[in-house]
């Protein structure tokens, strides 16, 4: 159902500073809109994204109604060292989700 | 003898330029009173917590004219290094017009290099986007952008 897309390059200069790119599909319904007999369609939204290096959280972000339909999100880090990169976005309803990608550092 | 005459002349200029500056102060006034909400000024509150706010440092990067207000891209920057003494530890992008005044808040480190974010953003009307940078040093520095939404967001009716 859900699924995510991640764009991190496959290898990296030490010391290089990358963009990652995350995008998940996930509908981001606000709870501010109303169906055609009136009642509010409840929010549905993912109030979480985490990106974990190595174990270490290296980017988090607080999401809120205002963030578009599959949110995208583009971010910075500097190549240390080799390792695998894990994503993981939580929302409404129970929404859980992850995600990895590896790098190689030379 | 020629000081008199000198002066009501600069009288004269003194007071139509007061008179001007009388008659365009309404126009001026009207401006800053619809322009930020309260709700606006409560969220960066929170999260400045009183702290005097800087004009500076920060970017923020939205088209001034938006067709769609369901996905706005948007990019905040801060110029700033991102040493481990020195760095960006979050950015906080907030609206007006929306039915909440937060849109993102971005936790950041000295390992990201580069304190720059995208995503893509709603807009439910033409207003005014506010980015805020917490630096490690406890200050706080901005930057805003009013856009101007064609379709808004969030307000249709899901059949």
């Amino acid at each position: 159902m859900a699924s995510a897309l991640i764009n991190v390059p496959a290898k990296a200069k030490r010391g290089d500073i990358i963009e990652i790119k995350t995008l998940m599909s996930h509908i981001m319904e606000t709870g501010y809109r109303h169906m055609a007999s009136g009642e509010v369609v409840p929010r549905d939204i993912i109030t979480s994204f985490t990106c974990r290096f190595n174990g270490n959280e290296i980017f988090r972000a607080d999401l809120f109604p205002a963030i578009a339909a599959n949110p995208f999100i583009t971010f910075f880090t500097t190549a240390t060292e080799s390792g695998k990169f894990e994503f993981e976005w939580i929302g409404d309803q129970g929404f859980s989700e992850t995600a990895s990608a590896s790098i190689m550092v030379e | 003898m020629q000081q008199r005459p000198n002066s009501s002349r600069r009288q004269f200029l003194g007071l139509a330029g007061g008179a001007a500056v009388l008659g365009v102060i309404p126009i001026v006034t009207v401006r800053p009173a619809e322009a930020t909400p309260a709700m606006l000024a409560s969220a960066i509150q929170s999260v400045t917590g009183g702290a005097t706010v800087r004009t500076g440092k920060v970017k923020l990067d939205i088209p001034p004219l938006v067709e769609n207000g369901n996905t706005v891209p948007m990019t905040v920057s801060v110029i700033n290094p991102m040493a481990p003494e020195d760095h960006v530890r979050s950015i906080h992008v907030f609206n007006e017009k929306n039915p909440q005044p937060n849109i993102a808040n971005f936790h950041l480190g000295p390992h990201n290099g580069r304190a720059q974010v995208s995503t893509r953003i709603r807009l439910a009307d033409s207003q005014k986007i506010v980015a805020i940078a917490r630096l490690s040093d406890g200050s706080f520095w901005s930057a805003s952008v009013d856009v101007v939404v064609t379709l808004a967001a969030c307000t249709e009716e899901v059949i």
